[in-house]
């Protein structure tokens, strides 16, 4: 792993003053956009791992009883060999339903989203030389690396991975005896205490940079929404993640040392009675804040992009802001929402339903205003545009069928059914993942330097934006029919007979989408080294990053710019030779106080 | 292709069903207005190199338009799943004619416990079916849910019933019915396991006669104990 | 149980390797094993003398009434229900045929100097949702071939207290596990969690001395190297029992066992049990969980 990091990166950065190893330079490098290429590297190995995962589940679930295409090459503990061919066991298929959530929570979009951008914008935009802590930086990718390693070490030992879902319910995760797994399980959690450190150690980095290290003039409101929403999400992650990474300890403990935490006495037989629920309060009052954490940087990255490719200010810059606040605020008071038929008071049903739905008001802001952005704009469709303008159609489905979980009534039926499945992907997928390939699209000229290539860029936005919803769109309706989540065969319910052809269309479907993504990583590794030399600002975009030359040099600026204008000045009528007035220039260019309108 | 819901059979399942259509109206007016939106957008505003954008930062009185009425559609919306989840959840307005049973969910079974001809648990006519749940139609019907090791999720899609069963919390209780009589399924909505897509057991829903014959011929069998 | 446990550093994963290095044989071979006969064949490839080495063979004798076999609800899996007539399935913890009684695990609990590797493996099928056979003995280390029959799923959960325990599952006919426990331990339960009733108990023992009395209380320990030994017959619901047994070169000794099933049938599962045999005096435990 550590070389197919290096080599790339090596494009990335410019010759420094001063001679460095290559181990400095490339490998443990304290350079923020260094460490940023080494987070994406790593975050797209493992959105194909995910991926991957997500293809053998489905071809499970499309032909649950037939043998698994190339089954044969599986290890005994993942499928069982008959004489009609391999079957995937259901120990497996429960520890793909695992890992595939939790890779791709964990392990690609989280630190693609925050480890990757936060790292590569914040002192970009920010006008700053590098993070306020470079050395912690480096620490916060290195503790990725053994969280990524114990995680694909888990699948080859004893009893093979987790298979707990991804939410690690407790006591099925604390009770090897129950589950058959156990080694898996443990590595797993200590992968995720990793994830938890570096995620801290990120968060602290990018908190003390935006409130320290800003340049002249870039006050609070002329902050870019993506540093906006970087700087919350850091916040959501040092609040959130100690609680989860604690919870994961405990689970170690109930697994490892005979504690029981979560373990009740009936199902233990010892003294000690834990609890099942507590597991469920602290997973989820860290989950949600976590699904937070998964969507606001996007929702960021999208604003910007959406500016730019409109060559319009964001349209209510403020509201933008404050609807990010506000979303961080109730995404730590709506985590009962997750477990309104787990047996708590049903009670307490009726405050999460009202936070809950409260959660739609600025989420509806932010699609409006979006809207709003492209009203009247000039749009310019090119590919990081396309997959911003995906974003807000995909989100605003994913948003909308939130609304049938939040009446706590109608979750009766569809909670734990495939309809929260659709609904989650819509989210996570069409919500952050459009978002995350809109600002490889958009920010790989300034990371490496040259253009990706614009037309295998839209042939791949079409065909994600087609194929993800034919994979999860007809999921709403297999979730209405009722089917369950993570079962590994569903043919012997009478209620899902007609579920069949529907499921396999998903499945192919999933297939084509999967591949798709190797059209992007063609495009994407093609680039890096035959790609068009990138100008300094190929998109007339405003923002900071923009001002320094594509790679920017170590250090980003040889002299700290000073900030005259807001982040997003597009078309403004005073400037008539471009249309667009970057955030360093033009003084004399009179500009809307911070957010005003 | 069988993309709705499965045909209801509770009482509660009415309003359940409703309210999932009228929210699917609103979503889908909502999803209509935003996506059609997003494309008269993308095709009136396509860039050309002759024209500029217009230049705003926004309107404070559309901003306000489409806050206020999102929340509206909330406060309505909230307050009136509240009320429904209310007087399906809550115990005090759970009915006192009811017959009660206990489900034992373990891993991979659903062994239900039958009050026996006195119709009260905790007698000694008492007995126990693995999964095979059995009940009269028509007739409100109290299940207390229990487990014996993980998380399991009771649910039984045509009457619009799900609940988990946690192992050491014995006060779960959930009340239900069906109006007609029939043949369902409890599946298992909660990953239990290995054995998780096959925690089932088949539901019966009698009209009464046919329920106190069930009954008897149980109790023959068991007669014995 | 007191045994000392001379391979206790032998991981489950060598196995498969001690199989190869010591059979060297193909699956036609290893189908000469089984459940009762598994020590009988390790034996013999030994190529032992038979002028050095003798047989025990017994009966379980079962004086007083016989409790009635218990009957298995299958009601509600018609398919596992299917292979049985009239009478339908019932449970197989106490069975009592002609004075005899089934499913004892008999094996020489002290004085084995040596024992050959282990060869080859023993078999576990799962047919009609019940395992066959019900009580089986295996060598520590040997592979145990765990078949479905039937085409649902069960799992077989083994919670073993020395060895490392596994929960796999075989969804559907045809499909084979190997595994195998590395230690001693009498006995290891194995059952089914999608199918309540089904349980097996596994003697892991460090030698092929063992054997499990059949339909009418018959057992036979073959090639057993001449000297005395401590034997110990192990049922479920009734405990354990010891004896000295002395074999003879070339000869068959002869050692019964009498269970007084009204002593024992009294005591519920799990309750230490007192036995009188002889002058001996042993308290045993219930050997589960």
């Amino acid at each position: 792993m550590a070389t197919a990091i290096a080599e790339p990166t090596g494009r990335a950065v410019i010759e420094e003053a001063h001679p460095q190893s290559f181990l400095r330079k490339y490998l443990f490098s304290t350079d923020h956009k260094v460490i940023a290429a080494q987070f994406l590297f790593y975050t797209l190995f493992f959105l194909m791992i995910g991926g991957l995962l997500a293809v053998l589940m489905r071809q499970q679930i499309a032909w649950p009883t037939e043998p698994l295409t190339l089954g044969g090459i599986l290890p005994e503990t993942m499928v069982a060999k008959a004489t009609d061919g391999a079957y995937m066991l259901p120990e497996f298929y429960n520890a793909l339903v695992t890992m595939h959530g939790s890779v791709m929570v964990f392990l690609a979009i989280m630190p693609m989203l925050v480890g990757v951008w936060a790292n590569f914008l914040i002192p970009l935009q920010l006008g700053a030389h590098d993070m306020a802590f470079p050395r912690l930086n480096m620490l916060s990718f290195w503790t990725m690396v053994p969280a990524g390693i114990l995680t694909l070490a888990s699948f080859f030992v004893v009893g093979g991975a987790a298979g707990a879902g991804w939410t690690l319910y407790a006591p099925l995760s604390a009770r090897p005896d129950l589950t058959g797994v156990e080694m898996g399980q443990i590595l797993w959690l200590i992968a995720l205490v990793f994830v938890g450190l570096s995620s801290i150690l990120g968060s602290v980095n990018y908190i003390t940079t935006v409130i320290n290290m800003r340049a002249p003039g870039m006050t609070w409101f002329r902050m870019p929404l993506t540093v906006w929403a970087l700087f919350i999400t850091a916040i959501l992650g040092l609040l959130a993640m100690p609680v989860l990474s604690a919870a994961g300890i405990m689970l170690i403990f109930d697994q490892t040392i005979g504690t029981s935490f979560f373990i009740p006495s009936n199902a233990a037989g010892d003294a000690l009675s834990g609890q099942p629920l507590l597991w469920q309060h602290l997973f989820w009052f860290f989950g949600h804040p976590e699904v937070y954490i998964l969507i606001l940087p996007a929702m960021g990255f999208t604003s910007e992009i959406l500016a730019v490719g409109s060559r319009k200010p964001v349209f209510g810059y403020k509201a933008m802001v404050w609807a990010l606040i506000s979303i961080a605020f109730l995404g730590f008071i709506v985590w009962g929402h997750h477990m309104f038929q787990s047996g708590m008071n049903p009670a307490l049903g009726l405050a999460f339903t009202v936070s809950t739905l409260f959660i739609a008001v600025p989420s509806a802001i932010k699609t409006f205003n979006w809207m709003g952005t492209m009203w009247r704009g000039n749009l310019q469709l090119h590919s990081a545009m396309l997959f911003a303008v995906g974003f807000v159609a995909m989100f605003a489905i994913g948003g909308l069928s939130g609304v049938f979980m939040a009446s706590t009534p109608v979750d009766i039926y569809i909670h734990d059914t495939y309809f929260i499945v659709a609904h989650i992907h819509y989210v996570l997928f069409g919500g952050s993942l459009f978002a995350l390939f809109g600002a490889i699209y958009f920010w790989f000229p300034k990371m490496f330097g040259r253009m990706m290539n614009e037309t295998l860029g839209k042939i791949h936005f079409w065909l994600t934006l087609v194929l993800f919803n034919v994979v999860f769109f007809p999921m709403h309706g297999v979730g209405m029919a009722g089917m369950m989540r993570r079962i590994y065969d569903w043919t012997g319910y009478q209620h899902l007979e007609g579920i069949g052809a529907t499921n396999q269309i998903i499945t192919i479907a999933a297939v084509g989408l999967f591949a798709s993504g190797f059209l992007f990583a063609f495009n994407f590794f093609w680039s890096i080294w035959k790609g068009e030399k990138a100008p300094d600002n190929p998109w007339g975009a405003s923002t900071l990053e923009w001002s320094v030359p594509s790679p920017p040099k170590h250090g980003n600026w040889s002299e700290i710019p000073v900030v005259y204008h807001g982040p997003h000045e597009y078309s403004h009528p005073d400037v008539t030779d471009k249309d667009w007035l970057g955030q360093n220039e033009r003084p004399d260019v009179v500009t809307p106080a911070a957010g005003s309108h | 292709m069988d993309w709705s819901l499965p045909p209801n059979f509770s009482t509660h399942g009415d309003v359940i069903d409703q309210l999932f259509w009228i929210i699917l109206g609103l979503t889908g007016l909502a999803f209509v207005l935003v996506e059609g939106g997003i494309i008269w957008f993308l095709v009136r505003y396509r860039g050309t190199p002759s024209r500029r954008a217009h230049y705003t930062h926004g309107s404070n009185r559309l901003e306000v338009v489409w806050t206020v009425i999102p929340a509206v559609i909330i406060v309505v919306l909230g307050g009136y799943s509240a009320m429904v989840w209310d007087d399906i959840k809550n115990e005090n307005k759970f009915p006192e004619d009811a017959l009660e049973f206990t489900v034992i969910g373990k891993q991979f079974e659903w062994n239900v416990v039958y009050p026996g001809v006195d119709e009260v648990l905790g007698t000694s006519d008492d007995f126990e079916v693995r999964n095979q749940f059995h009940f009269p139609a028509g007739e409100n019907v109290i299940v207390n849910l229990r487990s014996e090791d993980v998380i399991h999720s009771f649910f039984i899609p045509e009457l619009r019933v799900k609940q988990d069963a946690v192992p050491g919390m014995d006060n779960i209780r959930i009340w239900f019915d069906s109006r007609e009589p029939g043949q369902f399924e409890i599946a298992c909505a909660e990953l239990c396991g290995l054995g998780h897509y096959r925690m089932e057991a088949s539901v019966t829903a009698h009209a009464r006669a046919d329920f106190d014959a069930w009954q008897a011929s149980q109790v023959a069998e068991n007669g014995g104990e | 149980m007191r045994f000392d446990y001379r391979s206790r550093v032998a991981a489950a994963l060598l196995t498969g390797v001690l199989y190869a290095a010591c059979g060297g044989s193909d699956g036609g071979d290893a189908d000469a094993g089984n459940g009762e006969s598994g020590g009988e064949a390790a034996a013999e490839v030994a190529a032992i003398d038979p002028s050095t080495v003798g047989t025990i063979s017994g009966t379980i004798n079962f004086s007083g009434d016989a409790p009635a076999m218990e009957a298995i609800d299958m009601s509600a899996e018609p398919d596992c229900a299917a292979g049985f007539g009239d009478e339908g399935p019932m449970m197989q913890s106490v069975v009592v045929n002609g004075g005899g009684l089934a499913n004892v695990f008999v094996y020489l609990s002290a004085g084995v100097m040596d024992a050959p590797a282990p060869y080859g493996a023993a078999t576990l099928d799962q047919t009609n949702c019940r395992y066959a056979p019900h009580v089986m003995g295996v060598q520590a280390g040997q592979t145990i071939e765990i078949t479905n029959s039937d085409n649902l799923l069960h799992n077989i959960n083994a919670t073993p207290t020395e060895n490392r325990g596994f929960n796999i599952s075989q969804p559907r006919a045809g499909i084979t596990s190997r595994q195998s426990f590395a230690v001693a331990e009498v006995m290891v339960p194995l059952r089914c969690d999608v199918h309540g009733w089904m349980e097996a108990f596994v003697g892991v023992v460090d030698h092929p001395y063992f054997g499990v009395s059949g339909d009418g209380g018959m057992f036979t320990i073959s090639n057993v190297p001449a000297g005395t030994y401590t034997m110990t017959a192990w049922h479920e619901q009734y405990g354990t029992m010891g004896m000295e047994v002395t074999v003879t070169a070339g000869e068959t000794t002869m050692a019964d066992f009498d269970h007084t099933g009204l002593q024992m049938a009294g005591h519920l599962v799990g309750e230490p049990l007192v036995i009188h045999h002889g002058s001996d005096e042993v308290v045993f435990n219930r050997a589960q969980q």
